[in-house]
Formats: structure tokens, C-alpha cells, sequence
């Protein structure tokens, strides 16, 4: 049995996992770039990183504070320009899977990060979603990643930012949308995997300690659980040494640089 | 042909009010310098188109300098949102403020558009995104070949771009390395461009011959301007302040701390300072 680990070290070893060695993998900053730099650092070391900013195969020593990060250039195969990123490598379907977070997000894997209100006359005006629109289409595949709580995981979001599995079933194929869209979320709590019919995100496995109703209690929609619920290995120790020391590393690093 | 000028020259000859301009650089070697001295030089009613709007376009937000923004991720990276935008969109301080919003894809098409002399830029991207219901300039047309529908924006073609470089040669070619984002379609997509530079170098003969240089007839001026990405990065010259990125979350949250931390740090400053500000970041970034 490993030693204690927090909920935000589960979300993260989760996630990693579910990256393989051959995958090549469009990152998004903040917890998805954590999952796939453990990917890479425990059993994927083969694995492809590009991020938005034209770094292709990229193996950072700490985690970027943005997409741009210096590290990111140095350590990458190639660094191209952005148009170039955008058209050849993500319109040109070579990559097969987008990893995201989410500021909301509904139970079809539709996600928003431009506005909470009305976008004309927004109550919070968000980021926006940057490169996220495209990388939810043209990807492969799309796993997210983001903490739960009633505020986030909402039963209707209130902007498309980037499109999930629209209001489920076949919406994406509807629209012309080859790719297969959300396949994974990996929460705090929970390992949730879309309906093969309904595309309506169902909890896989629960993490270690973890209740229905607490998975329940911080989701703004009524949860559905699979039938054959399991629960989500344990962080190994190396997992958790791995992560640990990334974070420290990075912590270190971004301390350092202060003026 | 580039002339070698002043930052203050290279502004007040290529910047005027109204002008739809770029300062460009992707997450690295952002203009803040010449950010700067357009605020100093107080031009009015900007168009400012830019991918990634950051701390730059927050501060020309807040000191009232424009009428637009077309943008595609408007947060101070690795930190958070930009409160001055915030403002401006959400309580229309200083004043409002008209929003055309893209995603990146859009974006970096609708440069490559401009630099290749095109009216619009053509992919494959806002698929059941919200964006095509709130802004009219997010279109589709249909492929002739293949019957497919494609989304369309405008291609971008500013007055003026400004991007930050690592040198120049003697003969005013630009060479820009490391992450090079938008910045040669920024360039060559402008009526006018404007690069501060690093340093000058004789020449470029140890460069790689595929190189991103920009030659010196696609620019309008080259200044001299070290540190002049701070606290964004120049690859190989001085790494990311970022203490500088966390720290502006609290000055641009309030808007007296704002217009104060303005006058002290751009009004009553030249483009000099930013040599003394990268003092403590340099030869990490290689």
C-alpha cells in the first residue's frame, strides 16, 4: 500500500496513465500539462508533447508556467511557428489526443472558458478559448481534466467554447465532426467515461475513499455511475515520487526567477 | 529599406490614431518596450489585434487607448484573467470597448492571409463553437472540389506591427529564434513594422541557413531596445520574469494602484529602464 496522497495527486497520476508511449499529445497549461509530463516521466517516455506554441516533442525538466515557457523550446525535436502549428500538425489530424482543462463543463463534454453570464454583458469575462475550439475537433480524441465542484461542473454551460458531445448521441457526426471528441474526464474524485450511446460522461471508477455522494455533491447534474463501478488504482510510489518531485522542481525553478 | 531610429522615432513616425496595430510575439519576446512608448506617446482609438492580449493590451486597455481588440486568449498567462480588459468589457472603464474574438487557429490563419496578400483565410475549425453566434466576421464557405464547409475570417492586415527580436545586422535583417510564434506573418501581413532588436551584429554569416529572418526591406524601422521584452523573454538572452506576470494580477485588480503603478513605471520612463530590469534574468535563457 502507497503512503497518503491528496485528491489533487490522484486527479493527475489518473490522468497520466491513461497517456500511452506512442501517443502524441497537444497539452494544455495548467493540470494537463501535469499529467502528461508523469506520463512521460513514468511509463511513456516515448510519449509526443507539443504545445500551442509550436514546440513539438518536448520534454521540459519542470512544468512550464505557460505555453511558451523557454524550457519548452529548448527541450522540444522542433519548435515551428504557430500558423504552421495550427494548420499542418493540428488541422492536419496528426494529432490523437487533446488534453484540456475546463473553467465549466456539462455532462457532454462541452466545455467554456470565455464567459460566465450572458456574452454580451458577461458577469466574469473569461480567457476565452485560445487554441481549445480547434484541438476539440481535430484531435483524435480529447480527454480533460479539471477539480470538481458545483460551479464548474454545471448542468448547462454558459458558452460553447469548445464543442464535447454537443447535447450527446451523434450531435458531433451532425455537424461533420469526424473525430471522436471527449473520451475521458479525470476529476478530483472520479474517472468518468462517456455513454457509448448517450455520450453522457458515467463514473468509471471512484479514487480510493471516495463516495457516490460526494462525487454527487460537487456536480451541478445528477450524477449517473456505471454499473460495474471500480475503484481507481492507487498512486504507486514512484507515481507519486515522480509527481512530487516535478512540482518541487518547478517550484523551485519559478521561485527562482523572481527579480 | 530599415532605418536605425529611437524607439520614440519609430513610434511617433509609424504609429497614429485610429491605425489598426499589432504588437506581436507569441509567449515570448513580446514588445512591451514599444508597448510602452506608444502609451507614453498617447495615441488614441487603436484597433489592437494581438493572439494572446496579455499584460500589454491590459495596460493600453486601461490608459484608455482603445476603441477594438480581435484577440484570441485574453489571460495573464500561467496566472490568471487580465483585470483591466476585465474592466473595460465588463463596466466599460476607462470606456467601452468594441471585442471581435477568435479562436488561435483563426487567428494564426488570419495573419498568414495577411502576409500572403490574401482577403480571408480558409480552414477547418469552429465546429459547434459558440464563437460563430457572436461575431458576424466568423463566416463559412463552401470547398468547390469537395463540397465541404469551411469556416472564413478576414485576414488580418495592420497599419503597423511592432514585434521584439533578438538582433539585427548592420544592414537592419532581423533574426528572430526560439518559440517564433506569429511574428514574421505579423510582419509581413503590415503595411509598416517596427522591431526593436536586442543587440546589432555585424553580420548573420553564423547563422543556419533556414534561419526565421525578416529582411530589412519588409521593415519600416530597427531600435535598439535590450531587455525590450521584459518581463516576457528573449531566448537566449534573459529568461521569463515570472514574479513580474503574479505580481501584475494585484496592480491591474484595482484601477487607482493601476494608474499609479503606470505613471511611475511607463509615464515617468524611457525605453532605457528595460536594461536595468532584465540585470537579474540574464544567462538562464539559453
Amino acid at each position: 500500500m502507497s503512503e497518503a496522497f491528496s485528491p489533487d495527486e490522484m486527479m493527475t497520476i489518473a490522468a497520466a496513465r491513461a497517456l500511452g508511449n506512442s501517443d502524441i499529445c497537444f497539452v494544455g497549461i495548467g493540470a494537463p500539462s501535469a499529467a502528461c509530463n508523469v506520463a512521460r516521466l513514468t511509463h511513456a517516455p516515448d510519449i509526443t508533447l507539443i504545445y500551442e506554441s509550436g514546440t513539438i516533442g518536448t520534454a521540459p525538466d519542470v512544468l512550464p508556467l505557460s505555453i511558451g515557457d523557454g524550457e519548452l523550446c529548448e527541450t522540444a525535436v522542433t519548435t515551428v511557428g504557430v500558423p504552421e502549428m495550427f494548420r499542418y500538425w493540428l488541422q492536419g489530424g496528426r494529432i490523437s489526443i487533446g488534453f484540456l482543462g475546463a473553467a465549466q463543463l456539462d455532462k457532454f463534454g462541452n466545455i467554456n472558458t470565455t464567459v460566465i453570464g450572458d456574452y454580451g454583458a458577461p458577469k466574469t469575462r473569461l480567457p476565452g478559448g485560445g487554441g481549445a475550439p480547434e484541438i476539440a475537433s481535430s484531435c483524435g480524441e480529447i480527454f480533460i481534466t479539471m477539480k470538481q465542484s458545483l460551479r464548474g461542473m454545471v448542468e448547462k454551460i454558459d458558452f460553447f467554447t469548445s464543442f464535447g458531445h454537443g447535447s450527446g448521441g451523434n450531435h458531433r457526426q451532425e455537424l461533420g465532426i469526424a473525430t471522436k471528441g471527449p473520451t475521458l474526464l479525470v476529476t478530483d474524485l472520479a474517472v468518468w467515461k462517456p455513454d457509448p450511446v448517450t455520450k453522457e460522461f458515467t463514473v468509471r471508477s471512484l479514487h480510493p475513499g471516495v463516495t457516490r455522494e460526494q462525487v454527487q455533491a460537487t456536480c451541478g447534474w445528477e450524477v449517473k455511475f456505471a454499473d460495474d463501478l471500480g475503484t481507481t488504482e492507487a498512486p504507486s510510489e514512484q507515481e507519486l515520487n515522480t509527481l512530487r518531485d516535478l512540482k518541487a522542481r518547478t517550484k523551485a525553478a519559478h521561485e527562482g526567477q523572481a527579480a | 529599406m530599415a532605418k536605425f531610429t529611437s524607439l520614440k522615432e519609430a513610434v511617433a513616425d509609424n504609429l497614429r490614431d485610429g491605425d489598426v496595430v499589432a504588437f506581436e510575439g507569441f509567449t515570448h519576446l513580446i514588445p512591451h518596450a514599444a508597448v510602452h512608448e506608444a502609451i507614453r506617446q498617447g495615441r488614441k482609438e487603436l484597433t489592437l489585434v494581438r493572439m494572446t492580449p496579455d499584460l500589454v493590451y491590459d495596460q493600453m486597455i486601461g490608459m484608455g487607448m482603445a476603441k477594438k481588440v480581435v484577440f484570441s486568449y485574453a489571460g495573464n498567462p500561467g496566472v490568471g484573467l487580465l483585470r483591466r480588459f476585465r474592466d473595460a468589457v465588463e463596466n466599460n472603464w476607462p470606456h467601452a470597448l468594441e471585442v471581435e474574438e477568435h479562436s488561435h487557429a483563426a487567428m494564426a490563419n488570419a495573419y498568414e492571409a495577411g502576409a500572403a496578400g490574401l482577403p480571408c483565410a480558409v480552414f477547418r475549425g469552429y465546429k459547434g463553437a459558440g464563437l460563430k453566434n457572436v461575431n458576424s466576421n466568423i463566416r463559412e464557405v463552401v470547398c468547390p472540389f469537395t463540397g465541404e464547409t469551411l469556416a472564413a475570417v478576414p485576414s488580418v492586415r495592420p497599419d503597423v506591427t511592432f514585434i521584439h527580436a533578438q538582433k539585427a545586422n548592420r544592414k537592419g535583417d532581423v533574426l528572430i529564434e526560439g518559440i517564433i510564434g506569429v511574428q514574421k506573418e505579423a510582419v509581413l501581413a503590415a503595411k509598416r513594422a517596427v522591431v526593436t532588436v536586442e543587440e546589432v551584429v555585424e553580420n548573420f554569416d553564423d547563422v543556419h541557413p533556414n534561419a526565421c529572418i525578416l529582411p530589412n526591406w519588409t521593415i519600416s524601422n530597427v531600435c535598439v531596445v535590450p531587455g525590450g521584452a521584459h518581463p516576457s523573454y528573449a531566448h537566449g538572452y534573459y529568461i521569463r520574469d515570472n514574479a513580474s506576470y503574479v505580481e501584475w494580477d494585484a496592480i491591474a485588480a484595482d484601477r487607482e494602484k493601476f494608474t499609479d503603478w503606470m505613471n511611475k513605471n511607463v509615464m515617468e520612463k524611457d525605453e532605457t529602464v528595460f536594461a536595468s530590469r532584465i540585470e537579474n534574468l540574464k544567462g538562464a535563457g539559453k
